[in-house]
Parts: structure tokens; C-alpha cells; sequence
């Protein structure tokens, strides 16, 4: 698992950290069981700052997505679906936040967003039906 | 909040009459690098000089590690918990690297013999070499493996990389971030590169006319802070100067640029209802509040 953390991008650094495990879990580049390298380890290889590491780690487990076990390490905990759907979700957060963005620069209200957001929703719930009947 | 390494309450200093410290506020939590920014003649040296009791403040108190800095005594209790490495960065110009290091040792009981071992090999110091034929570097290495190795709790650091190339620098940071992870030292930095501190500390203290203006975790800053460029048919009107929750603003033009913390959703609300054409929204390196905070005015 190589990560890479872009420290002048204004995003908080334990956000780049956790979506860079969160990746590298999803990818398979590390699998359920593995064991992830230590706290120390992180923070000096990166030169970065150790309690940072302690809370990218500390939310992922709180995300189901790792075990911190005392005294023996990290690890990629057995029950990965969740970690999926956590990642899965993150995502669709940051597909839609972008979205958002360039929606933003067309002039739109808040309002005008969220209605057209909204009929985009009815109308993608209206496609889908047709076709499961089909099937 | 018991349990910060340093605690400084209302801090005065003046020099001659014309103040150099207005009131400075300051909690470093153990455990914690807090990077201390400001431009030159901030302050940022003097409140150092403050906290080792090398200059006694006008007004306010310190605590260090808990404890009330009144007496001199309790100067020296605490200095001796602290590794200290100055912007001079003076040493014995008679002594080898070598002679330095066994000068210095028995002055420290908890002398780390590991790290002092691991930080010659690290920093590949000549350790026959006498100390003024040393680069500023290598003199920079040298005095931070003194103060790493005496076995301090927090160490206080006034531009530990100034002047140093990449490599070295890289290397010094690894090395606190190691000290940090493995032995929980505390430790507080000043520096003039903010590209360092954002990678290594996790809490900021910035300074600007010998007050306190910036003061938190780092990477809740950059989750408070936010960028706001709006763009409007006509020159900017003078109300978003106005906008509430907004910390500074700088218009050209049919452009405003606006940097506001809290709650953003609440402050876009209400520079929508300027009607802009555009609205963006951007996150906040350090650099961009440490010029939006230290320039203006």
C-alpha cells in the first residue's frame, strides 16, 4: 500500500489518509486480515504527524473498515461489505459534490438545485421501473 | 484541559515602551507538534524566550507541565523536562561532534543512548569533525540530536529547518515525527515555512502583532475554513464587506473572494441573496489564512 498525501491541498490530512486506506482496501491492494503498517511507522516515513495517523486510523475503525488491537497492530477487519458501502457512500458524496459545484457555477439557487436534483431522482426512479418490468 | 505542556495566560511584553507582546494566549496539548507562525518581529521569538524564562513577561503567567513558572527554580524544574534548540543555534566552536555530544551527555541522567545512536546514523554526522567546519545543517542536526536525546518531554524549536535544503529538512521532520509517534514528545515549533508545519503539525497557534489570531487542531481549521468566490454581473457590492460569519474579504472587480469559518451553508445563504452570478466554493491551505490573516490591515 503506497500512500501519498498532497499536504498543501487544504483537504484535512486524516480525510486524504482514510480515503487512501479506504482505496487501497476496496482495490485489494491490502484484504481482510492483513495488517496495516504501524502508527510510528506511517507518521515517520511520511514525516507527518503521528496523532493524525491515530485519527485516520480511529475513524476507520469506527467505519468497521479496521481493528486497532492493542499492543499488536492494525488490522483490515474480516467484514469488508461494510467497509464497501462506507466507501461506496463516501464517493457518491464526493461524485455528487462535485456535481453540486458545477451546478453552483451555472447561477442556480439552492432551491433551483434541489428541485432539479429532485426531478432528476423522480425521473431515474421512473426509468428503472419500466425496465424491471421487462425483465 | 489538564494535561497541556504549555499553558500561557495574558502574556505582556514590551520593549522600551513599545509593546511586543499583546496578550498572548497559548495550550499545547502533551503529545502534540504545534507549528507557531508569524511574520518576522510577530513576536514569535520573545514568547519563546518567555516560556524558558530567558526574559520575564510584563504580565500574564506560563505553566509548563502543569505547573506555574514563578520562581526561577521552577524555571530550571521545568527546563530541565524541555530540549531547547534556538534560531542561533550556538555550540562549543572548540569541540568535535564527538567531544559535543559527550560534553553535553552527563549534563541529562535520561540521556537516550538509543536515540542518540539512531540520530548519528541518520543524520550521518562526521563525528571527527570539529563543529565550525560543519554545515549550518549538519550544526542543526547536531543540536536537535542534543535535544532529542536528553530525553525531553517537549522540545521547544525556533526555526529548527531554516536554511536547510529539502533533503535535510525532510529528514529532521522525519525524525520528530518519529520522536513524536514513539516517546509522545511534545513538541512546539516556530517556522516561516508554512508548506512544513502543514505536513507535520496537527495543531497552529499564529500570531500577528504580538497577539494570538489563529488558534486550533489543523485539520479542523481546514474543515472550519472555506473559500468563497463569487462573481457578479456588476462590480461586487460593498455589502458582502458586511456578510456575517465572514472573516475577510478582498473584491476586484466583478469578483469577491471570501474567507469565512462556521457555518458555511448559513453564510452562502446569505451572500445568495447578493444574487451573484457564480458561487464556488474552495478549501483553505495554511498559507491562504496565514496571508489573509497577517496581511490585512
Amino acid at each position: 500500500m503506497e500512500l501519498r498525501i498532497n499536504f498543501l491541498s487544504g483537504v484535512p490530512i486524516y480525510l486524504q489518509l482514510m480515503e487512501q486506506i479506504k482505496h487501497a482496501v476496496e482495490t485489494g491492494a491490502v484484504r481482510a486480515g492483513e495488517q496495516l503498517p504501524a502508527i510510528r511507522k506511517v507518521a515517520e516515513d511520511l514525516a507527518m504527524n503521528p496523532n493524525t495517523v491515530v485519527r485516520a486510523y480511529r475513524e476507520l475503525e469506527r467505519d468497521g473498515m479496521l481493528d486497532l488491537r492493542h499492543g499488536s497492530g492494525v488490522y483490515v477487519s474480516a467484514s469488508r461489505t461494510n467497509a464497501a458501502k462506507t466507501a461506496a457512500l463516501e464517493r457518491a458524496g464526493g461524485i455528487l459534490a462535485e456535481a453540486l459545484d458545477e451546478v453552483a457555477a451555472l447561477g442556480l439557487t439552492e432551491a433551483e438545485t434541489r428541485r432539479v436534483f429532485e426531478s432528476e431522482l423522480a425521473q431515474e426512479r421512473e426509468r428503472a421501473r419500466p425496465a424491471r418490468r421487462r425483465t | 484541559m489538564n494535561d497541556l505542556v504549555i499553558r500561557a495566560h495574558g502574556l505582556r511584553k514590551n520593549y522600551d515602551g513599545s509593546p511586543a507582546l499583546r496578550g498572548i494566549e497559548l495550550a499545547v496539548p502533551r503529545g502534540s507538534i504545534c507549528g507557531f507562525l508569524g511574520r518576522n518581529g510577530a513576536g514569535k521569538t520573545t514568547t519563546v524566550k518567555l516560556l524558558l524564562n530567558l526574559l520575564r513577561p510584563d504580565a500574564g503567567e506560563i505553566h509548563l507541565f502543569g505547573d506555574p513558572i514563578q520562581s526561577e527554580a521552577a524555571a530550571v524544574a521545568a527546563r530541565r523536562r524541555i530540549g531547547f534548540v534556538s534560531e542561533e543555534k550556538q555550540l562549543y566552536p572548540y569541540m568535535t561532534v564527538r567531544q559535543t555530544i559527550r560534553f553535553v551527555r552527563p549534563l541529562f541522567p535520561g540521556w537516550r543512548w538509543d536515540l542518540e545512536t539512531k540520530y548519528l546514523e541518520i543524520f550521518q554526522l562526521p563525528e571527527k569533525k570539529p563543529v565550525p567546519k560543519l554545515s549550518k545543517g549538519m550544526r542543526t542536526q547536531l543540536m536537535l540530536l542534543l535535544a532529542m536525546a536528553r530525553g525531553a518531554e517537549l522540545l521547544i524549536l525556533d526555526e529548527p529547518t531554516d536554511g536547510l535544503d529539502p533533503a535535510v529538512t525532510e529528514e529532521v521532520l522525519q525524525a520528530l515525527a518519529g520522536l513524536a509517534a514513539a516517546d509522545g514528545v511534545s513538541i512546539f515549533f516556530s517556522s516561516h515555512h508554512l508548506a512544513e508545519v502543514e505536513q507535520i503539525a496537527d495543531r497552529v497557534c499564529l500570531i500577528d502583532r504580538g497577539q494570538v489570531v489563529i488558534d486550533g487542531a489543523l485539520d479542523d481549521l481546514k474543515m472550519e475554513y472555506r473559500r468563497i468566490l463569487l462573481v457578479f454581473s456588476a462590480d461586487a457590492p460593498a455589502a458582502v464587506a458586511a456578510l456575517s460569519g465572514v472573516d475577510h474579504v478582498r473584491t476586484r472587480g466583478r469578483t469577491a473572494s471570501l474567507l469565512a469559518h462556521g457555518d458555511i451553508e448559513a453564510t452562502l445563504d446569505r451572500a445568495r441573496q447578493l444574487q451573484p452570478e457564480s458561487v464556488e466554493i474552495h478549501p483553505v491551505t495554511l498559507k491562504e489564512l496565514f496571508l489573509d490573516y497577517v496581511k490585512e490591515a
